[in-house]
């Protein structure tokens, strides 16, 4: 019976695998491009100036608005239906600020002769389908049946600028680092481990004596790095190293190592401060640099339309 | 201090073996089924107002209408529980309600262009939009709901979670199939015989 189960699953597995690979196979669509401009034409349909003034006045937007828009020119988005491949370029590129998801996608394609109007789910209010069915009908195709390909999008961005000011989204916050910083702070970690423990390590070590002042390190920096990381194990990990640093902190080579180290410390300055995410924000923008906010959210959001 | 120090053991190694995973990845697909739901929602609310505009076309085909008008009432009178997500049968059974309204709705739209005062209705033009941008947001809820299955049944399947699964009772859920399998399987018919 066990066997046969165990068959019946391995079977199973097997067939899973065997409509991945087909479905792999079958699946051959269009890779999503390299995010490196707010206008990207792929189709050689704008010319320089027309394209840095597209860009110019997405950048401006962005500067006092906040919001993203990102405009993509392709040849085609064959096999793929237009909607399904601006949906999965959306949410590779992510355009949008990374706390609001305030990012919008306008997609052409050119031999196809279709477009989209990808809006994140942040902007759906500001946005609804019906609005960006009305920008496409309205603006877009009847300046794309004439070939004005940059003029039709110009207005089209006056009207979604327009729609998205409607809303009333927080403004840009200047300076801010413009990445989100979601994941696990390894540097404050590494500082805490590196120079906190021994300093406090010692110090409770004195007070509350030899063991009791090592555990009680310990626990502390278990703690800390619960709430750090969220994880048990590198709690479990963190306290084990501060029980040892602690320890080794005791001996007399420890003793002289700690010296060491802070006459490193004093020497290099402050290495762990908190000045590092100014660097990062503040430049954006002014540079000519661009990346995403990495917030918006692409639920199937926007319009589709033809000329 | 034994005690202690196993409880502690147990801590690490229950999460270290995907329990706080199983946790997020069930939460995450509950969530991702939730967006199905409002998506499904979305679009048999739509469907009264689109039967009342198409009403007031005088000759429209009555058999289509009445078709999209049973879809969505079968559909919405399916109840869904917790336990449609865990039980294959229920699930096919939502699936096979919500598609057979998919396809009466996409007959109605084929069926439409035959009218033109109906194309000329602005009320008329302004719900297709809609019932589009609904079908686009149910494609795009199904595949992440799909996704989150995926790698829910990946973590429940594979070592070292699965003895996690097995000592919790953690069983794999039931994925969607495709929206229209037995329209897809057979090879489509194409004759030039005819007209």
């Amino acid at each position: 019976m066990l066997m046969l189960r165990w068959a019946r699953r391995c079977g199973f597995t097997a067939w899973l695998l065997a409509v991945w690979a087909s479905a792999a196979l079958a699946q051959t669509v269009l890779p999503v491009p390299a995010l490196t401009a707010r206008a990207m034409d792929q189709t050689g349909t704008l010319n320089a100036a027309q394209l840095s003034a597209l860009e110019d006045k997405l950048a401006g937007f962005e500067q006092t608005q906040g919001s993203q828009i990102v405009i993509l020119l392709v040849p085609t988005t064959q096999p793929e239906d237009i909607a399904a491949y601006a949906n999965r370029v959306f949410n590779t590129w992510k355009p949008g600020r990374a706390g609001l998801g305030d990012g919008l996608l306008l997609v052409v394609a050119k031999q196809d002769r279709k477009i989209r109007i990808e809006v994140a789910r942040a902007l759906e209010g500001a946005i609804p389908d019906l609005a960006a069915k009305q920008v496409i009908d309205n603006v877009l195709t009847p300046h794309f049946r004439q070939g004005d390909f940059a003029g039709g999008l110009d207005l089209a961005l006056d009207q979604l600028m327009a729609l998205i000011r409607g809303e009333g989204l927080p403004p840009p916050t200047p300076g801010s680092p413009h990445v989100a910083n979601d994941g696990i702070d390894w540097m404050d970690l590494g500082v805490l481990l590196l120079i906190a423990v021994p300093v406090v390590g010692s110090l409770l070590r004195r007070i509350l004596g030899h063991k009791l002042g090592t555990l009680v390190t310990g626990g502390a920096v278990a703690a800390l790095t619960f709430v750090f990381t969220a994880s048990l194990l590198m709690a479990g990990l963190a306290a084990l190293l501060a029980v040892l640093l602690t320890f080794i902190a005791g001996t007399p080579l420890g003793s002289a190592l700690l010296a060491a180290s802070q006459q490193g410390q004093r020497h290099g300055g402050r290495w762990g401060g908190g000045d590092f995410g100014g660097g990062f924000g503040g430049g954006f923008g002014s540079g000519g640099g661009f990346s995403s906010g990495g917030g918006g959210d692409g639920a199937g959001g926007g319009a589709s339309g033809d000329w | 201090m034994m005690r202690w120090f196993f409880t502690l053991i147990a801590a690490l190694t229950l999460s270290g073996c995907g329990y706080n995973d199983f946790q997020r990845l069930d939460e995450q697909t509950e969530s991702a089924w939730s967006e199905v739901l409002n998506q499904y929602q979305r679009r048999a609310d739509l469907v009264p107002n689109i039967v009342a505009t198409v009403k007031g076309e005088a000759a429209f085909e009555q058999e289509t209408l009445t078709r999209v008008i049973e879809a969505r009432a079968k559909a919405t009178a399916i109840q869904v529980t917790p336990d449609t997500l865990s039980n294959p049968q229920s699930l096919q059974k939502f699936q096979a309600a919500q598609g057979e309204l998919g396809s009466a709705l996409s007959r109605l739209m084929v069926v439409s262009e035959r009218y033109p005062t109906l194309q000329a209705n602005q009320g008329f033009r302004d719900l297709r939009v809609q019932l589009e941008g609904t079908e686009n947001r149910i494609t795009i809820a199904r595949n992440r709901y799909i996704q989150a299955v995926q790698d829910y049944n990946v973590l429940a399947r594979s070592f070292p979670s699965n003895l996690t699964a097995m000592l919790f009772g953690y069983q794999t859920k039931p994925n969607f199939a495709p929206q229209n399998e037995a329209a897809i399987s057979p090879p489509p018919a194409v004759d030039f015989g005819k007209k």
